[in-house]
């Protein structure tokens, strides 16, 4: 089992492609590897609780990846309620995932 | 907390365009306030965070001088992160694309970075205990 750190910074209202991005890392997590899924930026607009993607990130969280926000960029947008499973956590966090073992960091 | 690990970041987008500076920043200072070893390779448009000769600016919509407007620069973002690793004990190797360098006229930097080539982000990401590539748009 390797672990995967996926860092979204897009949001999907503006990228269609973000849509694919969540696509990958439930295809990874089908094969039982550990998973992040890490928003930053303007990604943490679609984890807005009642916004029509958040069920997106609240299906990631219930198949096992851990869907985190930083609280930074939550801040900056006014962003006080997330969606089910997604939970707001500092940037140090990524750099600790980053130094894990046989942790890859993919960013969109 | 980790303590003394490698952690090497690669970014590309020039100053002022992009809030990824901001995060990429964001990230090396975290990295460094826990005594990690960093490593950035600043590519392509990424060589401009460091130009000397950035100036901050007065607003003249909202009529404020220079000093109140207290307008960032990335220059002054980047010499604050070699002040922290000097104050925690980290180690900052801030290396610049020469060939991105020369291309821009970038070769005026803060004091701290140095000139290098995609080899020595080669290098490094070898010697890494993790990797984070920041690619453009």
């Amino acid at each position: 089992m390797a672990r995967f750190v996926f860092v979204e910074s897009r949001d999907p209202y503006e990228s269609a492609d973000c849509r694919h991005f969540l696509d990958l890392i439930a295809g990874v997590r089908r094969r039982s590897h550990e998973v992040t899924l890490f928003l930053v930026q303007n990604a943490v607009l679609a984890a807005r609780e009642g916004a029509s993607t958040a069920g997106a990130y609240s299906d990631l969280a219930k198949a096992g990846v851990a869907v985190v926000a930083d609280t930074f960029a939550l801040r900056e947008r006014a962003v006080d309620r997330l969606a089910a499973g997604v939970e707001p956590t500092g940037i140090d966090r990524l750099v600790n995932l980053a130094l894990t073992p046989q942790t890859r960091v993919i960013w969109h | 907390m980790t303590i003394g690990k490698n952690l090497t970041v690669a970014i590309m987008d020039p100053p002022y365009e992009s809030a990824t500076t901001a995060t990429a920043l964001r990230i090396i200072d975290a990295a460094l306030r826990q005594a990690q070893v960093v490593t950035v390779f600043a590519y392509e448009g990424a060589v401009s965070l460091t130009m000397k000769a950035q100036q901050p600016q007065a607003n003249p919509v909202k009529g404020t001088t220079v000093e109140q407007e207290e307008h960032p620069t990335t220059k002054d973002w980047v010499a604050g992160l070699f002040a922290l690793a000097r104050q925690t004990g980290a180690k900052l190797d801030w290396i610049n694309c020469g060939l991105c360098v020369d291309e821009r006229g970038a070769g005026e930097t803060i004091e701290g970075p140095r000139r290098g080539s995609p080899k020595d982000f080669f290098e490094a990401v070898k010697l890494s205990d993790g990797v984070i590539v920041i690619p453009t748009r």
